[in-house]
C-alpha cells in the first residue's frame, strides 16, 4: 500500500482538497494540477488519512515529487 | 445628368460587387464569428477573416501589387519568407523538447504521423493538382501552420489562402476531429498502457539538442535552414538562461506583432475570383484526409513499435505525431484519461508532438528541394 502522494506529472497545483487529517479513500479526487495550460484532476493512490502536506496551492512541482504523507 | 450620377456611382465599390464577393464576406464572417464565439485559433483566423472582407471590397485596391497595403504585408512578409520563419523563432522559444530528448524513441511517431503529408501528396497529385501544388496540399496534414504558409509561397502561392484557412480550421479542430479516430484504433487496454518515468534530460543535453540538430538537419535537407534555424535559435534563447530578454520578445512581442502581419494578408489572398472554385474548395476535404491519415498512420507506428518492444508505448501517443502542439499532445492526455483516469499521458504526449514540428518541416524541406523550381 501506498503511504506518499506524489506529483504523477509536472505542473503548477492549482487546487487543493487535503490537509493534516483528511480522511482519503483510492481514487477520490484530492487535487488539481495544471499542465499544458490544462487541468487535469490528481486522485488519491490509496486510503488513509493524511499526516503532513508539503506542497501548496501555486507550486510548480516536477512529476514523482512528494506532495503528502499518508498514515 | 444621368451620365454624371451614373459615373459617381461607378466611383462607389456598390457598382463591382459580384455574387461572389458576397460569399467570401460570408466566409470571412464565419471565420470571425468561429473565432470570436468558438474561440477556434482566434489569434489566427480573426484577422484571416477580416482580410477576407477587405479583399472582397471592391475598388479598394488592398491587394493591387505594389501599391496596395496588403499586398505590400503579403509580398515582403509572406513572399519574401519573413513571418512563417519569424513565428518559428517563437516556436522554438517556447518549446521544451526535454520530453522529446526523455524518451527519444518517441520521435519515430512524429515522424510517422509524416506519412499523412505523403500519401495526401500522391493522392492529390494523382486527382490532377500538379505536383506542387499536390506537395502544398499534403502539408497541410502536418498540422503545421506557418510550415504550410512557407511551402506554399514557395510552391503554390495561389493555394496559400485555402491552404492556410485548412491548416489552421483543422489544428483548431485536433479535439473533434482525432479522439474517434483515436478510440476506433486503439483498444481500451492499449488506452490503459502506462508509460515508464522517463530519464531525467540535463541541462547541457537541451542546450546542446539546439546547435546539434541545426547542423544535423541543415545539413542533411538545406532546404529546410530557414524554419530550422530559427526554430533552433529560439529554442537556444530558452535553453541558454542568459538572454531571457529575447527569449521573451520571441514568445511574445515579436511572435503577437508578425502574427497579425500573417493573418491579415493571408485572408487577403482569398479573393472571390480565386478562392471560389472547385478545384480550390476541394483542398478542404484533401486537408481533412491528410489531417485523418497523419492521425492514423501515427497510432499504427505506435502499435507496430509495440510489436518489437519490450517496453510497451501508449499507441495514443501516435497520434500526437501530428505537430498542432501542444493540442494533440492534450488530446492524447484526455483520451487516455477516459481509459484510466490515473493515466496522465500529457508529457509523454509532448514528445511525438515537438518531434512533429520538426518532422513536418523537414518534409517541407525535402518537397523544396525535389520540386522548387
Amino acid at each position: 500500500m501506498a503511504n506518499e502522494v506524489t506529483a504523477p506529472l509536472p505542473g503548477k497545483i492549482i487546487r487543493m482538497d487535503i490537509e493534516t487529517g483528511t480522511t482519503i479513500e483510492q481514487d477520490t479526487e484530492i487535487m488539481v494540477i495544471e499542465a499544458m495550460k490544462m487541468e487535469t484532476i490528481v486522485y488519491a493512490p490509496c486510503d488513509g488519512v493524511i499526516e503532513k502536506v508539503v506542497k501548496k496551492v501555486g507550486d510548480e512541482v516536477e512529476e514523482g515529487d512528494l506532495i503528502a504523507t499518508v498514515a | 445628368m444621368i451620365n454624371n450620377l451614373h459615373s459617381l456611382l461607378n466611383t462607389t465599390g456598390f457598382a463591382h460587387l459580384t455574387p461572389g464577393m458576397i460569399v467570401m464576406w460570408c466566409i470571412g464572417l464565419i471565420l470571425i464569428y468561429l473565432a470570436i464565439k468558438k474561440q477556434y485559433e482566434p489569434l489566427l483566423l480573426l484577422p484571416i477573416g477580416f482580410g477576407i472582407l477587405l479583399v472582397n471590397l471592391p475598388l479598394s485596391g488592398l491587394m493591387e501589387p505594389d501599391v496596395g497595403l496588403l499586398w505590400k504585408f503579403y509580398h515582403y512578409g509572406i513572399h519574401w519568407e519573413i513571418i512563417p520563419p519569424l513565428i518559428f523563432l517563437g516556436i522554438g522559444a517556447f518549446t521544451d523538447f526535454g520530453p522529446m530528448l526523455a524518451n527519444p524513441r518517441l520521435i519515430f511517431l512524429g515522424a510517422g504521423a509524416q506519412a499523412g503529408v505523403y500519401l495526401t501528396f500522391f493522392a492529390s497529385h494523382a486527382m490532377g493538382y500538379n505536383i506542387m501544388e499536390a506537395a502544398t496540399i499534403g502539408m497541410i496534414g502536418g498540422a503545421d501552420g506557418p510550415t504550410t504558409i512557407f511551402i506554399a509561397s514557395k510552391l503554390a502561392p495561389q493555394l496559400l489562402g485555402a491552404c492556410a484557412v485548412a491548416a489552421y480550421s483543422y489544428m483548431a479542430m485536433v479535439p473533434i476531429i482525432q479522439p474517434p479516430i483515436m478510440r476506433l484504433m486503439t483498444t481500451k487496454a492499449e488506452r490503459k498502457i502506462r508509460m515508464a518515468k522517463p530519464r531525467p534530460v540535463s541541462k547541457r543535453e537541451k542546450l546542446l539538442f539546439p546547435i546539434v540538430s541545426t547542423f544535423l538537419i541543415i545539413l542533411l535537407i538545406p532546404a529546410s535552414a530557414p524554419l530550422i534555424a530559427m526554430l533552433m535559435l529560439g529554442n537556444l534563447f530558452r535553453e541558454s538562461g542568459v538572454v531571457e530578454r529575447l527569449k521573451g520578445a520571441a514568445q511574445n512581442e515579436l511572435m503577437n506583432i508578425v502574427t497579425i502581419f500573417l493573418g491579415l494578408p493571408i485572408g487577403a489572398t482569398m479573393h472571390a475570383d480565386i478562392f471560389l472554385q472547385p478545384k480550390v474548395l476541394f483542398i478542404f476535404v484533401l486537408g481533412l484526409i491528410a489531417f485523418i491519415l497523419s492521425t492514423v498512420t501515427g497510432l499504427l507506428l505506435a502499435k507496430l513499435m509495440n510489436l518489437f518492444s519490450k517496453e510497451k508505448i501508449n499507441p495514443l501517443l501516435g497520434a500526437a505525431g501530428v505537430s498542432a502542439v501542444p493540442m494533440a499532445a492534450r488530446v492524447v492526455h484526455k483520451v487516455g484519461i477516459e481509459a484510466d483516469k490515473r493515466n496522465y499521458l500529457i508529457m509523454y504526449a509532448m514528445g511525438p508532438n515537438v518531434a512533429g514540428v520538426i518532422g513536418t518541416v523537414i518534409a517541407a524541406g525535402i518537397f523544396i528541394t525535389l520540386l522548387a523550381p
